[in-house]
């Protein structure tokens, strides 16, 4: 006899505007305060306390146009931003500061989130999409040089980038990045040599988000339809379709596997956050709280397993924390 | 007729004497038929064959001249062999040139599409003869791009004129082209307007395909023109005449270049199908193969049962309809779309609560316009206006024929009020009729034209269907099935449907004028008269609708359009089937014969094929009726 689903831990309300990307910092030792960082449609990156369920700073950077990406940079003093006024904002919030350090003007006018990943100490690669159609400029932090720019090739047709995620293989410093575009395609670039190297179509309409697991070469990809689609990379670093799920509702804005790569959690159009397992991607748990559409959600990064949280983001402005599968 | 060279100079002429003899008498067919056959095979590879057989044309005389050449043409079996009989005739001789590049293009229209092509692919064989070919197209774009031919001319010669512009546009070459691209266009921009005003779909659809191939053979790169139509048989006809010619002319030049694209865009495309053929074999096997036992069986789903599909709910009162529909809230358009869909059946089942906002229902749906992209949203929005005008007939009605003369109406949206009016007569007359209409919607507009309905041609089936009913049993009685009886609800309300429409129809306004240029909308009303009429068979205001319809046809008779002519003379069949034979013959005695007199000049003079057709059973109809008249005894 299967349990009803959970009711989430707690709610976080106050932001007053949609919510589109959450970020969770609580990885920190003992006194320090776990964090929430969301970023809304009113350009208001909120910080929340997850002791108190308040919310400790509103930090206002994007000159209230809507924030979609938050991310932070090795701890939770470091914080990088992203949102509609085509600027990447990086934030200094150590000992209570509040001020933008430095900001990347990307000329970028779409919703494509960018993707960060660390190659040393201090250095930073990032991937975002540039001003020119269907380009994926790759930037190393702090330096803001650009270390190259990812074009396809003429009449690809790809349309616009919609998302990102820039990893590295554990064996080699070789960073690579999957890029979903417009035309329902993932691509594989090799970064350092500027060139793609697979090419897989796997949706018919954009490919609205995707995750990745390096360690089984597993990525997942959601779209506007109904499919989601799980593919791999082989060893000649060539994308293959595993499998598809379908759903029973179209359009998935954000998907998101778990740090201990146990399970994913999707946050769909039909207001439904939805829980699978990452293995077989077997559908284990369906979470209707929200009354709109799910836009975001992230893992915590606790590390204590027990404490591990789900928060989802939706249009309803609310912020929906769950515990679920924390025990295994 | 077997004639041997025995001489060397052998004196032709008697032969071709008696030849053009025989042609002008009307034996064309017999001699020809042997004749070209034989010459065919002789000409061949023999020249001196061919110089005598060209002297045996020359020397024809003039006045039999035409027989032959119009002979010769209809029987050679291609354009090479034509080249080879008559060589260069209509170059030497005046009285040929003047039946191959006049008389048989643009004075007659009766030949098939085979003969057009013998013809000027033979004027395109020969260097002489290719300057014949220009003036040819000259005067054939000239014929097809005027108004007063497009308007005036039958189909058939549009269409024959239309297939012959075709061909001689395949046989042209690059330099050719460039040389008269200046009339070109000029002919084909005014061509294209005088065709697209017609008000008849097959004209349209005739000056749109040739459009299309004059643009594509202008301009070989770059965007070419292109029209939205429904494909059919005559336009992949009249499209394959245009790429059949063989090796010689432009059209290879132009698959060059098609090809040379081609081979440019594979190159990107290897790449991405290299990746593709990777993935399409998917891996199915890996599962099983993964035997080990996996850790996510610690985990246990919880219950999903309650995800189901989400579905948005639609209104469930008609006040709340109005309120989503009206309202300029432009976020919820998911309500939107679930109340467009509800709308007619929440109307049809509560009939007193819609009677209560019938007018401002109808006033909203008639300004409705589409927000999201509903498949059917046209037709959703003209069952319900049928479903409110039904359930509430006099108010709405009064409203709807108001709007039709109002200022600053589309005319897509006069031409939804006829047919609203139409199809909701149709279900207050007809309880047979009720749920199962068969009008599919208005066509897909293209290029800002105003779409055509075929509604017209359905009713005009019923209606023929009718009058032949009528002309041959007129003595069985009915035999069709009994249906169960209702009262007859457009018996109170067809006059409110009928008048209001006829009013004002030669009153115009700033924005709508019907007598003027708005003849499309002049022939819908016109058509839509005749079906009311039609549907009032039996109801007490038919004489006084009779005698206004008479009226008005009457005064428009002579109208230029032969859509409004058809429609008139449907009104005139309508009137004669609904009216009882008794009042007419009573109350509109000289009227109908003025009408008899004014069917048989139809009957006899007028270009339009389907006027005459028309004409013909209206006359028979009045006889059929006055006979059975008369048969009873009074």
């Amino acid at each position: 006899m299967a349990l009803p689903p959970p009711d989430p831990q707690f709610v976080l309300r106050g932001t007053s505007a949609p919510v589109h990307t959450l970020h969770f910092s609580c990885g920190g030792p003992e006194p320090d305060i776990p964090l929430l960082f969301s970023g809304s449609e009113n350009g208001f990156i909120h910080v929340w306390n997850l002791k108190t369920h308040r919310v400790d700073t509103a930090l206002d950077g994007h000159g209230r146009k809507s924030v979609y990406c938050v991310e932070t940079m090795s701890g939770k003093d470091r914080l990088l931003s992203q949102g509609r006024d085509q600027r990447i904002c990086l934030w200094d919030l150590a000992e209570g500061r509040t001020s933008v350090t430095d900001s990347v003007f990307t000329e970028h006018v779409g919703f494509c989130r960018c993707s960060l990943l660390k190659v040393a100490q201090g250095r930073w690669l990032m991937a975002m999409a540039a001003r020119s159609l269907e380009e994926v400029q790759i930037l190393e932090l702090p330096s803001k040089t650009s270390v190259c720019t990812l074009k396809p090739e003429v009449g690809a047709k790809l349309g616009m980038p919609m998302c990102l995620k820039l990893w590295q293989l554990s064996c080699g410093p070789q960073p690579l990045l999957l890029a979903g575009y417009e035309d329902g395609s993932v691509v594989l670039w090799n970064v350092s040599m500027g060139k793609a190297l697979s090419q897989l179509n796997c949706h018919q309409e954009p490919v609205m988000s995707l995750d990745f697991d390096s360690e089984k070469a597993k990525g997942i990809s959601g779209s506007s339809e109904k499919v989601l689609s799980i593919w791999s990379l082989n060893e000649q670093q060539n994308l293959q379709v595993y499998k598809t799920h379908e759903l029973v509702n179209a359009g998935i804005s954000d998907i998101t596997i778990r740090p201990d790569k146990k399970i994913l959690a999707t946050a769909g159009w039909d207001h439904r956050i939805r829980i699978f397992g990452w293995k077989k991607l077997k559908p284990l748990a369906v979470l209707d709280y929200h009354t709109a559409t799910v836009h975001c959600v992230s893992f915590s990064d606790h590390s204590t397993p027990r404490d591990r949280l789900l928060a989802a983001g939706s249009k309803d402005q609310r912020i929906s924390v769950w515990s679920i599968y924390a025990q295994t | 007729v077997y004639f041997i060279p025995g001489g060397l100079d052998c004196s032709i002429s008697f032969v071709s004497h008696v030849l053009g003899k025989v042609c002008i008498h009307g034996r064309q067919k017999d001699i020809l038929g042997v004749l070209v056959p034989r010459l065919t095979d002789l000409t061949k590879s023999d020249c001196i064959w061919q110089r005598i057989c060209w002297r045996l044309v020359e020397c024809v005389p003039d006045r039999w001249m035409e027989a032959v050449v119009l002979g010769f043409v209809q029987r050679a079996p291609g354009a090479d062999v034509l080249s080879r009989l008559l060589g260069n005739l209509v170059v030497k001789n005046k009285k040929a040139q003047f039946v191959v590049t006049q008389k048989m293009l643009l004075l007659q229209y009766g030949h098939t599409t085979a003969v057009l092509q013998n013809l000027l692919g033979y004027l395109s064989l020969d260097s002489l003869r290719r300057t014949l070919l220009l003036r040819v197209l000259q005067e054939l774009l000239e014929t097809w791009s005027s108004s007063s031919a497009v308007k005036h001319s039958p189909a058939e010669q549009q269409l024959y004129i239309s297939k012959a512009v075709l061909i001689c546009l395949s046989h042209l070459k690059e330099p050719e082209i460039e040389s008269c691209r200046q009339e070109l266009l000029t002919s084909m921009m005014e061509g294209v307007k005088c065709h697209l005003d017609s008000s008849l779909p097959q004209l349209r659809r005739l000056g749109m395909v040739v459009a299309e191939a004059i643009s594509l053979k202008m301009s070989t790169e770059g965007p070419v023109l292109k029209f939205e139509y429904e494909e059919d048989d005559e336009t992949r006809e009249l499209k394959s005449l245009l790429v059949q010619t063989p090796s010689s002319c432009v059209v290879p030049s132009l698959l060059d270049d098609d090809r040379s694209e081609k081979a440019g865009a594979a190159l990107p495309l290897v790449l991405e199908s290299n990746e593709k053929s990777h993935t399409a074999a998917p891996l199915m096997p890996v599962e099983e193969s993964d035997a080990e036992l996996d850790s996510d069986d610690d985990l246990i789903p919880y219950d999903m049962s309650e995800d189901k599909e989400l579905k948005i709910k639609a209104p469930v009162y008609i006040r709340d309809c109005i309120e989503v529909l009206a309202g300029s809230r432009s976020e919820d358009v998911d309500k939107w779309e679930a109340t467009v869909k509800a709308l007619e059946s929440l109307v049809r089942n509560n009939p007193a609560a819609t009677r209560e906002v019938s007018v401002e229902l109808a006033k909203i749906l008639l300004h409705l316009e589409e927000k999201t992209c509903i498949e059917g949203f046209v037709e959703l929005r003209q069952r319900a206006q049928v479903a409110v005008l039904t359930t509430d007939p006099i108010p709405v009605a009064k409203y709807l024929t108001s709007q039709f003369y109002s200022l600053n109406y589309s005319l897509r949206q006069r031409m939804d009020i006829l047919d609203v009016l139409v199809l909701a007569a149709q279900e207050l007359s007809c309880p047979k009729f009720h749920g199962k209409t068969k009008h599919s919607g208005a066509q897909k507009p293209c290029i800002h034209l105003l779409p055509g309905s075929d509604s017209s041609k359905g009713w005009r089936r019923i209606v023929d269907e009718r009058i032949k009913s009528k002309t041959r049993r007129f003595d069985m009685g009915q035999s069709r099935v009994e249906l169960a009886s209702r009262p007859n609800e457009f018996n109170s309300v067809a006059g409110y449907f009928f008048f209001p429409l006829i009013q004002h129809f030669d009153r115009p306004l700033t924005t709508f004028d019907l007598l003027g240029e708005d003849h499309l909308v002049l022939g819908r009303l016109v058509h839509t008269l005749a079906i009311l009429m039609y549907l009032a068979v039996n109801t007490v205001a038919v004489t006084a609708m009779g005698k206004a319809l008479l009226e008005f046809v009457w005064a428009l008779r002579f109208h230029t359009d032969s859509y409004v002519r058809q429609g008139l003379l449907s009104c005139i069949s309508s009137l004669l089937l609904s009216v009882p034979m008794e009042r007419i013959l009573a109350d509109m005695t000289e009227e109908l014969l003025e009408t008899q007199s004014w069917l048989g000049d139809v009957m006899e003079k007028d270009p339009d094929g389907d006027c005459r057709r028309l004409a013909v059973q209206n006359l028979l109809l009045m006889e059929n009726l006055k006979k059975k008249l008369e048969a009873v005894p009074s």
